[in-house]
């Protein structure tokens, strides 16, 4: 940022040096100062409503007030006749550009404006286009729409009876409200036999409750369709632009080369921008419809209450021991996907990553059921802040395994350390089908527990016990697998889950390359310039990154699962060296030896034996252009492309103490302390690393303790504003310890694993452990379990042994 | 109605809809974009901005409560070129990801430093408490809080000449 050069420059290093800071960029790994920064803090970050295209209209929707109803009739004429009003959008003319219904990404459909009848509160029913947003929101209530109301379903187990009421009436077939077929993994004999031979068994029901990722920046679209050309411009902060422009391609039957998808920054997505959502294609049927560009961004109710929710699993679990360690889990869950089933999974994974749900034991056997049921809420079932379903999974072990161990009267710790898999074990296949790359969970674990001084808060927990307060110690340690994935294993909507990169280098030895990746904050904008600077040894500073514009970028499947670093950063990594073994070539031609007699130190061909005599990549590019001769077979230039297909997946993990104190009085849970140590593999940039960090475990804090989307009865959304969705500030997050291991993934290009979740994924577990913890002391024994969120109301039910107020 | 205000120290005057809300004001008419909006209802922060140098929620002010005053938004904070410690702080220590909150923030963290009695000895407590009146998804807000005390530390040490 040239600009703070004319500060006191030497004093903001020493200052920075002083406080813990940053040094200058080094060229790869290593921690450095964010490039995409100098415009986000100047308030120039170009976000999805900072975009103005000439004769832009403005599109809102008319919502149901009810969560199941039968639509009697709409009309729309008192909008039309609004002097702003330039249209308005109905089922029915959507029906007559085939766009009533589109496919989901779990294969089912979905209404994009509801016509038979809505099915869950707040879904769309109209879209108004006006010429400004206040009319378009004025309009609204000037269309009449006529319901019968019908009874609805907001409990998944309910709506297993045989005479609830039917959700889906419009799949042909559809008798009861199944979403699909019960799916299982693990081996189902075996695991009785484990039961049945065990010392000690625990049953939980468990309930992972629904809640919300809540980005800050909402979701919305402008659709440009050039009705001259034929070419649909589409500006929208998604987290995947190439898989939703192939889905928009499919929904709208456009030519896919004709459809072009530019995300500029994202305000956060955590997978709330994964989906296409129903008000996406209305923009894009308005703009067809008004033949100018449409912009629709939803409010903040809209996104709380109609887009991607994500958990809303009911587990019925057992975990068993025999000699002291654990030997078997079991599992019959029930997923609520709300009225449509839009969750997004690899096709041969219905549930999911769920049965990773064995975590980071050496189990005997292991069996899981999930049964997919439809209810009147919204649908989603998005992958919140972690991969496909695995924050279920290990909510739900590490649950059990702090129940069984309290159970057996072992310290949880202790329980842990007995089941672990060993270093040795690895690559270790577990009871339910995957195979683990590396890890020493007993390293990692031993760092937490030095980290947080474990035993001594254990003796601290017994004084404050004795001074009547309480102290809750929880743990957790999580096993993810995450970037998905190899196609060998996996696809979604039958297209490989593989990420694309290309990298150009110019004359000077500067370089562009483009990815798949789409940055929601993430700061792929300096790391994967800093995997190139690894492998190429160019400066950071002299990479350009470019994401987000589907006509820049090579195809692949974008940003979620934690798949950013593990596929499109091993495609970075493995396009760089298609870049440095065509150097290579060209070096050889300009020092007039052959290839095998050079050898490679970062950012330099030389010859073996004279260190002396060598050609910087610089020197490369800049004879790769000039007129001299190339090599024989290979052109002018110093690009490469690569595909990246993953051999497996990769799988992070990490060792999670907290402290929490509960206040006797109005069970309100203070999070004192939170120690995070995280096996991530190689890091490339420490600051983004721990970054990444800090934010997954505020996203944990908030999900033990505040955030949940409840219904009443009548299937209302109680928790459509951030009033009643509670999520957390600064004063509910302590100041999060760090710890670190390094176990390179084997498999990786740069031995990476991916971290943007983790935290997410293991934190939910350790703060609810640590409350069950202190009302299990306070308690002496009696409250065993509490499912999240331990708000005060809850938590305080739960120390009077009440039975617990609604989710 | 005839709306006028000042932002950023330069005059602004447009005949607006009395409903008007103020980010509307600052995003669609002053054509600032710096300032967001995140939820209608005052919880999220994201469109703070200085009134009269006192934070205050530009989602739920309309723009004619602004009439007649000085409102200071992100784009108000570099002076003649050179960042404020604010915003130095914040690239310095990585209070930011997705950038989307930072604006208000930001804005939050100024007013902060300038009202405290003794801004290199503010606690941890007082700068969460605020901070609270915003949130933030990505950062955990552990590098806000040592963003703003680095930009406190660099205006001390400014102050006395760099030693």
């Amino acid at each position: 940022m040239a600009t703070t050069e004319s500060a006191p420059g030497k004093m903001a290093s020493w200052l920075a040096d002083a406080t813990g800071g940053v040094t200058d960029a080094p060229i790869g790994f290593g921690r450095m100062k964010r490039k995409e920064d100098a415009r986000f803090i100047r308030g120039k970050g170009n976000y999805l409503d900072d975009v103005r295209l000439p004769g832009m209209l403005h599109g809102a929707i008319l919502r149901s007030p009810y969560a199941h109803a039968r639509i009697v009739s709409i009309d729309t004429s008192k909008a039309l006749a609004h002097p702003k009003v330039a249209a308005v959008v109905i089922a029915k003319d959507l029906e007559t550009l085939g766009l009533a219904w589109m496919p989901t990404l779990s294969y089912d459909t979905q209404a994009v404006l509801a016509g038979d009848k809505v099915r869950f509160h707040l879904q769309e029913v109209a879209f108004v286009i006006a010429l400004d947003a206040y009319s378009a929101q004025d309009a609204l209530e000037l269309i009449e729409v006529e319901y019968d109301v019908l009874p609805a379903i907001v409990n998944a187990r309910k709506a297993l009876d045989p005479n609830a009421p039917l959700i889906r009436d419009d799949k042909v077939g559809q008798t009861d409200n199944l979403a699909s077929p019960t799916w299982e993994a693990g081996d189902k004999a075996a695991t009785d036999r484990v039961f049945a031979e065990a010392d000690t068994i625990v049953t939980r029901d468990i309930i992972d409750p629904r809640v919300h990722p809540a980005p800050m920046e909402t979701c919305g679209m402008i659709a440009d369709m050039n009705p001259q050309t034929g070419q649909l411009d589409i500006y929208n902060g998604n987290q995947a632009p190439h898989l939703h422009r192939t889905v928009y391609a499919q929904v709208a039957g456009l030519p896919e080369h004709n459809i072009r998808i530019m995300c500029n920054d994202i305000g956060g997505g955590f997978g709330n921008k994964v989906p296409v959502y129903p008000g996406y294609v209305c923009a894009i049927a308005g703009s067809i419809v008004a033949g100018a560009p449409v912009k629709w961004i939803e409010d903040r109710a809209e996104n709380l209450a109609s887009t991607g929710f994500a958990r809303d699993y009911i587990m019925h679990s057992q975990m068993c021991a025999k000699n002291g360690k654990i030997t078997g889990l079991r599992i019959d869950a029930i997923a609520d996907h709300g009225a449509f089933d839009a969750t997004a999974q690899p096709t041969k994974f219905p549930a999911g990553f769920f049965h990773i749900v064995t975590g980071s034991y050496d189990l005997e056997a292991a069996h899981c059921t999930v049964t997919a049921v439809y209810t009147n809420k919204a649908p989603g079932g998005v992958a919140y802040r972690c991969s496909f379903r695995i924050t279920e999974a290990v909510y739900l072990v590490e649950r059990m395994v702090e129940a069984l161990a309290w159970e057996m009267d072992v310290d949880p710790i202790e329980l842990r350390m007995r089941s672990f898999i060993r270093p040795e074990q690895f690559p270790y296949e577990t009871a339910t089908g995957w195979t683990y790359d590396s890890g020493d969970y007993h390293k990692t674990m031993k760092v937490a527990m030095e980290i947080a001084d474990y035993e001594g808060l254990r003796r601290e927990q017994q004084e404050r016990l004795a001074d009547g307060e309480i102290m809750g110690i929880g743990i957790a340690f999580f096993t993810e697998g995450v970037g998905a994935g190899p196609r060998k294993h996996m696809d979604l909507l039958g297209l490989a889950m593989n990420d694309g990169a290309d990298i150009r280098v110019h004359p000077s030895g500067k370089a562009v390359v483009s990815i798949s990746a789409q940055t929601q904050g993430q700061g792929h904008e300096t790391t994967f310039a800093q995997i190139v600077a690894e492998e190429l040894g160019i400066s950071p500073n002299d990479i350009t990154v470019r994401h987000g514009d589907t006509d820049k970028t090579p195809y692949g499947f974008g940003t979620y699962g934690s798949r950013s670093t593990p596929v499109s950063g091993g495609a970075v990594a493995v396009v760089s060296r298609k870049v440095r073994d065509k150097a290579r070539l060209i070096a050889a031609r300009m020092l007039e030896t052959r290839p095998e007699d050079l050898a490679w130190e970062k950012g330099r061909w030389y010859v073996r034996g004279d260190v002396s005599k060598g050609a910087a990549i610089e020197d490369i590019a800049a004879y790769a252009y000039s007129g001299s001769p190339m090599p024989e077979g290979l052109e002018g230039d110093l690009d490469a492309q690569a595909v990246y297909d993953p051999p497996n997946l990769t799988y992070p993990y990490g060792a999670y103490i907290s402290v929490v104190d509960i206040d006797p009085g109005t069970g309100h849970v203070h999070l004192r302390r939170f120690i995070a140590v995280d096996d991530c593999g190689v890091r490339i940039n420490p600051l983004v690393v721990d970054g990444q960090i800090h934010g997954g475990l505020a996203e944990g804090v908030g999900q033990a303790l505040m955030q949940v989307v409840s219904f009443d009865e009548q299937g209302n959304c109680m928790n459509a504003s951030f009033m009643d969705y509670l999520l957390p500030t600064a004063l509910e997050c302590p100041d999060f310890e760090l710890g670190e291991t390094v176990t390179p993934c084997p498999h990786h290009p740069i031995g990476a694993k991916g971290v943007g979740e983790s935290p997410c994924v293991g934190s939910p577990p350790c703060i609810t452990n640590a409350v069950v913890d202190g009302l299990r002391v306070w308690t002496n024994g009696r409250v065993r379990h509490m499912d999240m969120p331990c708000n005060p109301a809850r938590t305080w039910a739960a120390m009077q042994g009440n039975a617990a107020p609604p989710q | 109605m005839q709306v006028s205000m000042s932002i950023n120290g330069e005059p602004f005057s447009y005949d607006v809809e009395p409903r008007m809300l103020l980010v509307h004001y600052i995003r669609e008419m002053a054509e600032l974009h710096g300032t967001h909006w995140g939820c209608d209802t005052s919880n999220c922060g994201i469109c703070v901005v200085l009134m009269d140098g006192v934070p205050i929620k530009s989602c739920t002010t309309l723009a004619a409560q602004a009439e007649g005053h000085e409102i200071t938004t992100v784009e108000g904070l570099e002076k003649d070129g050179v960042l404020d410690p604010i915003q130095q702080g914040f690239h310095e220590m990585h209070a930011l990801q997705c950038g989307f909150c930072t604006p208000g923030t930001m804005v939050t963290g100024r007013w902060l430093i300038d009202k405290h009695p003794d801004p290199t000895n503010m606690t941890d407590y007082e700068i969460r408490e605020a901070i609270s009146g915003g949130l933030c998804r990505c950062t955990g807000y552990v590098n806000i809080v040592k963003a703003i005390r680095w930009a406190a530390a660099y205006e001390a040490a400014a102050a006395t000449g760099g030693n």
